[in-house]
């Protein structure tokens, strides 16, 4: 087989994936870009070129703004927290512990449930008066709170839904590291009588590096995409006090129906995406093994 | 296997957690479990017990019956069954081809193209969802389980998972293969596929549950019985707000769940393993 056919038999190989890949990523990113400057068509009125005036009315959206912070404080919230949790759920699950099944199981679980439908529920928890959480707080004689109608609480609740669904997920990285790590490292630090603490932090959390960065890009990525729960729990209110910026572009483009602003703001989620991708490929540049 | 056997010969205090920790491992899963827990109390209670914690309450499957008369969820499981089926055969077939011709090929611009693929890693297809819902405009699509599926039917994930694992193929068999005189796609169905197998049910898991449990995008495309999966039709149930109470609610999230949990309960090792193998690579 000569190489200019082997060359086009690659190419027929690539082809259906890339129509696809190309007509809903590739494509619709540029092709946001150049509608970021348009203005909406409405009425029949084609949209014309208004520069960066999509841009401007965005700096000057307290909504998005709101957005863009709940959006931050929601990632440093559930990026360590979540990671952290995982941790400690892969060091147990991994060590010799009573019912090592169950514990497994059980942090793996909401892993598998569907967002919308476990959201429901975790409802129930927020209730005021009646919710779980609430008549937990009664019984030890404190007030009764409306966790999700509180702009000071809502985003809270979210996030601690955000973490409990993510948690059980970044565990099984940590965990599928942990098992690959050879014996002799425990056996050595045994001999050398290394306490927990210290083995975990000296030995295993230096191994662990390239999963820390593969969970870390992974939970940034699902920080400024997970909003299902709060089209059941909140749907962003109140006062947009638990918009994210997924959540307000949904509302801008399928709720006002403002195409030119909702291209804008998927820029900037789109520009934040490509830092974590620039985030990523720094960090793995780097040796990570031994800091 | 091995290395579990040679660890516990040496059991001592590294390898079994302290009561301290074995108390946290234990509240943390409990409070882990505690919203399945609620919600299989609420849902197999009569309405009156969907509050309050009693050993006498008596079981019942009326909340069941209930949520499935007043919502067609026969149609959203039909709907969510065919979506996630078509979805997962067009992307093993798509990303299989593409995913031999990163692993065994060298053509000009390999590279490039890899690091293209790569890209919808960070950049899912619902993010896109302003421009991705014109495309389905044009072509006549929205309102249709195709047009919800369309833009899922590559998988970067895919491709670099069977890229991975395509790579790992001994050179001799291919070899021995073509001795034979098998041609490129038999090579591929006789030896690399069956090879693959393991990756192929991990990403088919992983597959299989993130479309079953996807929401926003079909939120956005269907807007009728027919189109709509069942995350969105248990949406559109659970915020009619016609005083439909919990147990009900409650009802309708495990019958929507209840596929993937007994699964997941059934095969639990099979789940985890798959998704520890699509993480490692």
């Amino acid at each position: 087989m000569n190489l200019s056919s082997r060359h086009i038999q690659a190419y027929l190989l690539l082809l259906p994936a890339f129509v696809f890949l190309v007509g809903f990523t590739h494509y619709p990113a540029i092709a946001t870009l150049f509608d970021s400057f348009m203005s909406t068509p409405r009425a029949g009125r084609a949209p014309v070129f208004v520069g960066l005036e999509n841009y401007q009315v965005m700096l000057e959206d307290p909504v998005f703004w709101k957005s863009l912070t709940n959006n931050l404080l929601f990632a440093l919230a559930t990026i360590p927290l979540s990671m952290m949790l995982a941790i400690a759920m892969a060091l147990w699950v991994n060590d010799k512990i009573a019912g090592r099944s169950f514990l497994r199981m059980s942090y793996f679980l909401p892993t598998v449930l569907p967002m919308i439908a476990v959201a429901n529920i975790w409802i129930f928890f927020y209730t005021p008066d009646y919710g779980l959480i609430n008549q937990a707080l009664q019984f030890i004689g404190l007030p009764s709170m409306n966790f999700l109608g509180d702009p000071q609480l809502a985003l809270m609740a979210i996030t601690v839904v955000a973490i409990w669904k993510e948690a059980g997920f970044f565990m099984i990285f940590y965990l599928a590291a942990l098992q690959t790590l050879s014996p002799s490292y425990r056996e050595a630090a045994q001999i050398e009588g290394a306490s927990r603490w210290y083995f975990f932090r000296r030995i295993q959390w230096p191994l662990l590096m390239p999963t820390t960065i593969f969970v870390l890009v992974n939970a940034l990525i699902n920080a400024f995409r997970m909003v299902d729960h709060i089209f059941v729990m909140t749907n962003g209110g109140p006062n947009n006090a638990s918009s994210l910026l997924l959540f307000y572009l949904y509302e801008v483009g399928f709720k006002f129906w403002d195409r030119g602003y909702a291209s804008a703001l998927t820029m900037v989620l789109l520009a934040i995406l490509a830092a974590v991708g620039l985030l990523q490929f720094f960090l793995l540049d780097k040796r990570t093994h031994y800091r | 296997m091995r290395a579990r056997t040679h660890t516990t010969m040496y059991a001592s205090s590294l390898t079994q957690a302290g009561w301290l920790g074995k108390i946290g491992a234990w509240l943390l899963a409990i409070v882990w479990i505690l919203p399945l827990v609620y919600a299989l109390w609420a849902a197999f209670h009569p309405a009156e017990y969907a509050t309050t914690f009693s050993w006498s309450a008596p079981l019942t499957l009326e909340n069941f019956l209930a949520a499935w008369q007043a919502a067609p969820f026969a149609q959203y499981f039909a709907n969510t069954i065919i979506l996630v089926a078509s979805i997962l055969a067009i992307q093993l077939f798509l990303c299989t081809l593409a995913a031999y011709a990163f692993a065994r090929y060298e053509f000009v611009g390999s590279n490039v193209l890899f690091s293209l693929v790569l890209v919808q890693l960070m950049v899912m297809p619902e993010i896109l969802l302003v421009r991705n819902y014109q495309t389905l405009t044009s072509l006549g699509l929205v309102d249709t389980l195709f047009g919800i599926g369309l833009p899922y039917f590559a998988s970067a994930f895919a491709i670099f998972l069977l890229r991975q694992t395509f790579k790992t193929v001994p050179k001799e068999l291919v070899e021995a293969a073509q001795m034979e005189g098998a041609n490129t796609l038999q090579i591929l169905w006789h030896v690399y596929i069956p090879l693959a197998k393991p990756t192929y049910l991990a990403f088919s898991l992983v597959s299989v549950s993130h479309h079953w449990n996807n929401f926003l995008w079909p939120l956005v495309v269907s807007n009728s019985v027919e189109s709509r999966p069942l995350t969105v039709g248990l949406q559109v149930f659970s915020s009619a707000d016609q005083g439909i109470d919990w147990s009900i609610i409650t009802a309708a999230t495990l019958l929507t769940s209840a596929p993937l949990l007994v699964g997941f309960l059934l095969f639990q090792r099979q789940f985890v393993q798959s998704f520890m193998r699509a993480g490692i690579k």
